[in-house]
């Protein structure tokens, strides 16, 4: 109990924190752009499964960090044409076919995994920003600073591009062509077919993006913890989805929720290694952000208005 | 004039599935008549075979049943699971507090227990969803992430086993009273009380839902609630009832996973699978291919309990992983909530002899207004 709450039993945890966000915050950012368009995708965790079982069965073969994250990406691809089929084309309820994603996802992984590798194999971690090839040296001096190296500069690589995608993602929605039809078609899609925006094909889009960015983040998952497992996700991807709203689909917001989720979740396993709490106080903290984001949806849902076409398959009429 | 009505699309939407299944078996190297035959054998090669496969369809039956409630009242539950754990909480502590009351006391207690624990856990997000707009999907994910976490706490800590404390601390409870156990029904079987209750609750459901004024009022909430407000009816109290009772449902699946099991423990892996085999969610697979009606819902839950005891045998004599029972589930949901517009393309190609390109993808479609409600809910009881 003597180290509680030294600065860099902190520095550790806030490092740990941002680092467990990053799933949360690809998956959700991902959903914004889908939810964006006007579609609910509640298949996210199925797809993190997927995507995070091939980038690490990718890396135990070929060794290669920067092929699993292609793979992961694009059975994330793979399986938004999948989702985008079903509720654009067929336009099946969202709800429900999310749930078809999510056990055929959960089933799946599972499966190729007890077929293919049985016994779960540790990988390579992936290397944080001064132990990359060639170029790590350049940082060193940056990570030795002392706690703000560790807090900002010890990440790996997918750690930044979470968060450079969120200004990114932010831009794309409010300042492109691309952007404005994705918001047209999740608001009014009527007007914006009237318009000559192709309603079936921005979603399509859409949700296509949306579920590379599960299928990143599952990669992102596996390969931070360098194993994969059945069912590794335990509802990160459930999750996300919350944070869309959580954050009233706006990326910055949802990365505050990502960022709440992982400290929270960073402090309850940091503190319970460093016996600073036990293991009921870790159950119970293991609550509150489902409870936080339960009470975030009573306040928000009479102040902020989602996308008005949400859930609802467009018919010409 | 042929058309393609009723049972041939979903039944259709399954085939595409087994096909699927049968490549996956290939694909492994078997024979997939040998997996077919490995999976008859062991959903229904024995009297206590076709016991468990029944023990095993009993949970997805409830939590269907009451999937059909709140999709009746067009309320998506995606909270069986939380409500599962919750049922089964309040039962398993009912019957810790009170381990020596007689077995014709205790065991209606601890299914009232479960009933009770279930339906607060699903009147919570109907609450929500009808006093502050807080969508059902969103807060029943959210509650099944309270229950598991509280059902780790519970386990872990008050609830333990005494044993385990000094022992290798495996989070679960001691073996509980005989007297909560649900009687076996025919001896060398597994063949338990769970499996009549919850087909009688099946029935029950389905006079509930067409035969009484409560089913009329769930039913004009969710086929029209503008309507049905100005009816008189009280769209929120719906609301609540039909997630409070689906919820309920879900809770008496829990008490026959704890009180049906053959350790008579309540027992958590840190997740909710581990205790609920992922009845929460298969148990909105049978109920969507028993197209949401609860009677359809007692042959569809029986299959996809073969299927999952089936799977356990595949795994046995093939080597097949039975996770491939849980990817066939989410085939079949996808094929069956995609079936609806294929249905409507297949009988128009029918009808005028013309090509599908012109329906796609927006084509006005007078005979079938959008649903938001979707998954083509069957009018009434036919």
């Amino acid at each position: 109990m003597s180290d509680f709450f030294t600065v860099s039993v902190l520095v550790a945890t806030l490092a740990t924190a941002i680092r467990f966000s990053v799933p949360y915050l690809l998956a959700a950012l991902g959903e914004t752009i889908g939810q964006r368009s006007g579609v609910l995708n509640l298949g996210v965790d199925g797809t993190m499964l997927l995507g995070a079982f091939g980038a690490y069965y990718t890396v135990l073969e070929t060794g290669s960090h920067l092929l699993g994250i292609v793979v992961g990406i694009a059975i994330g691809l793979l399986m938004g044409l999948v989702y985008a089929i079903v509720t654009v084309f067929l336009q099946a309820e969202q709800g429900i076919s999310g749930i078809g994603i999510f056990l055929f996802g959960l089933g799946f992984s599972d499966l190729l995994f007890q077929e293919l590798v049985g016994t779960p194999k540790p990988i390579k971690p992936l290397p944080t920003l001064d132990k990359l090839p060639g170029v790590g040296g350049i940082f060193e001096p940056l990570v030795d600073i002392e706690h703000l190296g560790t807090l900002l500069f010890k990440h790996n690589l997918l750690t930044y591009l979470a968060f450079f995608l969120v200004p990114v993602v932010t831009w794309v929605l409010m300042k492109t062509t691309f952007g404005m039809n994705v918001r047209a078609v999740g608001e009014n899609p009527q007007a914006a077919d009237s318009l000559g925006v192709s309603v079936a094909r921005t979603r399509f889009i859409a949700i296509t993006i949306g579920s590379a960015f599960a299928g990143l983040a599952g990669a992102t998952l596996s390969l931070q913890l360098a194993i994969f497992q059945h069912n590794l996700t335990n509802g990160i991807g459930f999750i996300a989805v919350a944070l869309v709203y959580f954050g009233a689909w706006q990326p910055r917001w949802v990365m505050s929720g990502a960022l709440l989720y992982g400290l929270v979740t960073a402090t309850r396993i940091k503190w319970q290694s460093l016996d600073i709490i036990p293991q009921g106080a870790s159950d119970i903290a293991a609550m509150a952000p489902a409870i936080i984001t339960i009470l975030a949806l009573v306040l928000l849902a009479s102040r902020v208005r989602g996308p008005a076409a949400l859930t609802k398959p467009f018919t010409r009429h | 004039m042929t058309r393609i009505t009723g049972a041939i699309v979903p039944l259709g939407a399954a085939l595409f599935a087994f096909l699927f299944g049968a490549l996956m078996i290939v694909a492994l190297g078997e024979n997939p008549l040998d997996g077919l035959g490995a999976m008859i054998d062991g959903a229904f090669g024995t009297g206590d075979r076709v016991a468990a496969t029944a023990v095993r369809a009993t949970p997805l039956l409830l939590v269907g049943v009451g999937i059909t409630i709140a999709f009746r009242a067009s309320v998506i539950n995606i909270g069986g699971e939380g409500q599962i754990i919750a049922g089964a909480l309040l039962s398993t502590a009912v019957a810790l507090a009170i381990p020596d009351t007689p077995k014709i006391v205790l065991l209606p207690l601890v299914i009232l227990a479960g009933l009770v624990g279930g339906g607060i856990w699903g009147a919570i997000p109907g609450v929500l969803k009808a006093y502050a707009s807080v969508n059902e999907i969103l807060s029943t994910i959210m509650l099944n992430i309270v229950a598991i976490q509280l059902m780790n706490y519970l386990l872990r800590g008050p609830m333990i086993d005494p044993i385990e404390v000094d022992g290798s601390n495996i989070p679960q409870t001691e073996r509980l009273s005989d007297n909560a156990a649900l009687p076996t029904l025919i001896e060398g079987t597994r063949l338990h009380l769970g499996v009549p209750i919850a087909i009688i609750a099946a029935i029950l459901v389905y006079v509930m839902l067409f035969r009484t004024p409560l089913g009329f009022r769930l039913r004009a909430v969710g086929h029209n609630p503008d309507a049905a407000r100005a009816a008189g009816i009280s769209v929120e109290k719906n609301i609540v009832t039909a997630l409070g009772l689906s919820g309920a449902l879900s809770g008496l699946a829990g008490v026959v996973l704890v009180f049906g099991s053959e350790s008579l423990r309540l027992v958590t892996d840190g997740g909710s699978a581990g205790f609920t085999g992922s009845a929460g969610f298969n148990g909105i697979v049978a109920a969507l291919f028993g197209a949401l009606h609860p009677l359809w819902t007692i042959p569809s839950s029986f299959l996809f309990g073969s299927l999952l005891t089936g799977a356990t045998e595949l795994q046995r004599e093939l080597q097949i992983p039975n996770a491939l029972a849980i990817a066939l589930n989410g085939l079949i949901v996808l094929f069956v909530v995609s079936s609806d517009k294929v249905r409507t393309w297949l009988n128009r190609r029918l009808d005028r002899g013309t090509p599908f390109e012109a329906e796609i993808p927006d084509a006005p479609d007078p005979d079938d207004p959008p649903d938001v409600s979707g998954v083509g809910i069957a009018e009434g009881a036919s």
